[in-house]
């Protein structure tokens, strides 16, 4: 996994509340056995006219935002299936950082567990945020994880929070199996106890 | 004595392998179930760090969400839907796991076999790629939808790591009225929660409306926490869900079963325990429901009538409305029950088990018996959950009822739930569907879905149009 540490990009404001997996990812875009190329299935149906050009109204497909690699949007975001597709896509696309005020629980852990940050703030500091994304090309944000500061296009400091284990992780590029892996003693007693005590299973 | 416990604490408690100081925890994984879609970069992860799978004797395979559910003879049409169905395979005999194939009876939708064979055990912990993962957590099984990565840590590991969840109850006191099923209290909770609801939550149902369920019922209500935004759900085991495990194939048997009831029997919430959140509806206020927006939330009794945005006074959730009338091409203010359909999908790990085809079926036949049937503009096809459920409903002589009636009778599968093999709605199309999620294109792009239950869902195709199924007698 890659290591996240600091990022300075235009942030790309998507102000809708829930948007869910099948927005993020169609289904027609699983048909896969790789994790990589999902960027092109990335807001499909909302990025794309029906007949396959660009909808120049969708915000990735401005001008403005085409590099942004930070996406600042409505509450609940990622809700829906547990697709891992759709952070596969998201960061495929370019997208490492998502800010909103609330995450879907599995999107939020699968997110994490490919090395994109997922920020929490307050409504109101979303709103700034957007507030400022809708701004454009000039108005860059930078998010620091470990000061786990954003600061936006007018020097403005919002502090974030996220659980040391996370943060950890995605400092280091850590793979969560070989951490778990080295726990093998407590899990091969742990295995022989539950036999014992259930022996059905 | 210790604190007083919920189900959840006590599930969560037997299977707590480490705790970290800042409250990461490494629990222990008792079953798990691997599908075609979200499994194969988990095997590839693997062969590529060298790993093996752990406890091959723990994991189930099935191909559900690609298969074709018209005539199987002729194999997958679509290439990487067959990559992925056949890539599945080879996974399975590559690291020696059991697999129903998609020639198998036993074959179908992850969350309807599971519990089919007796898999899925009261006080267990279940995982699956699957978000739907929450029905098996109508058994008392502590069952949580995962993504590919962790499918790959429990391949490898047999365990997740995992911060414990916050303990919610929703309880649904007194008795549902005649013709309101368990898909119209579920959607109800949605409705009253929203889809965020439950973020964080383990949500345990209780009350005497969920006791009185039958197993098929209680997994319908499970099946949709996720839609509440909750992790799991969870229904204390009892005498009914011991009756439905009794004799299933992998269920325990002779001495094993005694011990294991004894223990499943303790698996309740202690007197006084405490929860973060609490939700108490009554049964007598549920009438049958019907979704008319793009989220499980946007939810009205079928006597309602579309929302109007301009009622709304938050910013942001009228936005939503707007947007979810635009893409619904419905006006405010229409009654739900004038909006005329053109498609019924009866079917999905939500309600396609047996007794949800008996009930769309009861409501075939009062139609063939009134000389009537599926309305001439509407294609209304049925999907089984699984090989048995299809073996069951043609041996009760279901699927004549539903043929006569004019009703598609199909091969099991996910099929329209998501839309990834051959069965779509085409841009614009409305359907009836007694699935789980009504995102946009979630049934194909531009689809329209409106939730409904199975008896909901045959009225509809019926009438053509949305439908009370109070109205029909
Ligand atoms: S039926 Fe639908 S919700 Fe259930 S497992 Fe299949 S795709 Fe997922």
């Amino acid at each position: 996994m890659e290591k996240f540490e600091k990022l300075t990009s235009v942030a790309a404001p998507l102000p809708i509340a829930n948007v869910d997996t099948d927005m993020i990812i169609p289904a027609r875009y699983l048909k896969t056995i790789k994790r990589t190329g999902l960027g092109e299935g990335l807001f499909a149906n909302m990025r794309f006219n029906e007949d396959g050009s660009d909808n120049e109204e969708f915000v990735l497909n401005q001008p403005a935002y085409k590099d942004a690699e930070v996406l600042v949007a409505g509450n609940n975001f990622g809700c829906g299936s547990s697709r891992e597709h759709a952070p596969w896509a998201l960061m495929d696309y370019g997208i490492k950082c998502v800010v909103s005020t609330d995450f879907a629980d599995i999107f939020y852990n699968n997110s994490f567990k490919n090395g994109m940050l997922l920020i929490k703030v307050g409504p109101e500091e979303l709103d700034m945020l957007m507030d400022d994304a809708g701004r454009g090309a000039n108005a860059t944000v930078t998010v620091d994880l470990e000061a786990q500061e954003i600061t936006g296009p007018d020097g403005g400091v919002i502090k974030f929070e996220i659980d040391a284990f996370r943060k950890h992780c995605l400092l280091n590029g850590l793979d969560d199996i070989g951490l778990t892996m080295e726990k093998e003693d407590k899990i091969a007693s742990f295995e022989e106890s539950h036999r014992a005590a259930q022996p059905w299973l | 004595m210790s604190a007083p416990k919920t189900l959840f604490d006590k599930i969560w408690d037997a299977h707590l392998i480490d705790e970290s100081d800042d409250g990461t925890c490494l629990i222990f994984i008792d079953r798990h179930i691997v599908h075609e879609v979200t499994s194969p970069q988990a095997f590839e992860g693997l062969r590529t760090a060298g790993r093996k799978v752990r406890r091959p004797d723990l994991t189930l395979a099935v191909p559900d969400h690609n298969v074709p559910t018209s005539d199987r003879a002729a194999g997958i049409e679509d290439e990487e839907s067959r990559i992925q169905v056949e890539t599945l395979d080879k996974n399975c005999r590559d690291f020696g796991l059991q697999i129903f194939g998609m020639d198998d009876i036993r074959q179908g939708i992850c969350h309807v076999i599971g519990p089919e064979q007796g898999f899925t055990l009261p006080g267990t912990t279940l995982i699956c790629g699957d978000s739907h993962t929450a029905t098996h957590g109508a058994f008392g099984s502590l069952s949580f939808g995962v993504g590919t990565s962790e499918v790959e840590h429990v391949l490898a590991t047999q365990t997740m790591i995992q911060r414990k969840s916050k303990n919610m109850r929703v309880t649904v006191d007194g008795e549902l009225p005649l013709g309101v099923t368990a898909k119209d209290m579920i959607l109800a909770i949605i409705g009253e929660i929203g889809t965020a609801g439950g973020t964080g939550c383990v949500i345990e149902f209780a009350g005497e409306a969920i006791r009185s369920l039958s197993m098929e019922g209680r997994m319908t209500v499970c099946n949709m926490t996720i839609e509440g935004g909750a992790r799991a759900g969870l229904i204390a085991p009892d005498e009914t869900t011991f009756e439905y495990l009794k004799g299933r194939p992998m269920a325990p048997k002779g001495g094993a079963w005694e011990t294991a009831a004894e223990y499943w029997k303790t698996l309740k919430s202690d007197e006084g325990a405490k929860y973060d959140i609490e939700v108490t509806l009554k049964a007598e206020d549920i009438v049958p429901q019907v979704t008319w927006g793009t989220s499980p939330e946007d939810v009205v009794p079928i006597t309602g009538a579309v929302p109007n945005p301009s009622d709304e006074s938050d910013e942001s959730r009228r936005n939503k409305m707007e947007r979810s009338l635009e893409y619904m091409g419905l006006e405010p203010g229409t009654a739900m029950r004038d909006v005329r359909i053109d498609r019924m999908f009866i079917g999905s790990c939500t309600n396609s088990r047996i007794e949800d085809l008996r009930a769309a079926a009861e409501v075939a036949q009062k139609a063939i018996d009134k000389g009537r049937k599926v309305a001439g503009h509407v294609d209304a096809m049925v999907v089984p959950g699984s090989g048995l459920v299809k073996a069951q409903a043609e041996e009760e002589g279901l699927d004549r009822i539903f043929i006569e009636a004019g009703f598609d009778w199909r091969e099991p599968g996910c099929s329209m739930c998501l839309a990834m093999n051959a069965d779509k709605l085409t841009p614009g199309e409305r359907c009836a569907s007694t699935s789980n999620r009504n995102f946009e294109g979630r049934q194909g792009p531009g689809g329209r879905t409106h939730l409904v239950s199975p008896a909901m869902a045959a009225a509809a195709a019926i009438a053509g149009r949305l439908t009370d199924i109070r109205d029909l007698d």
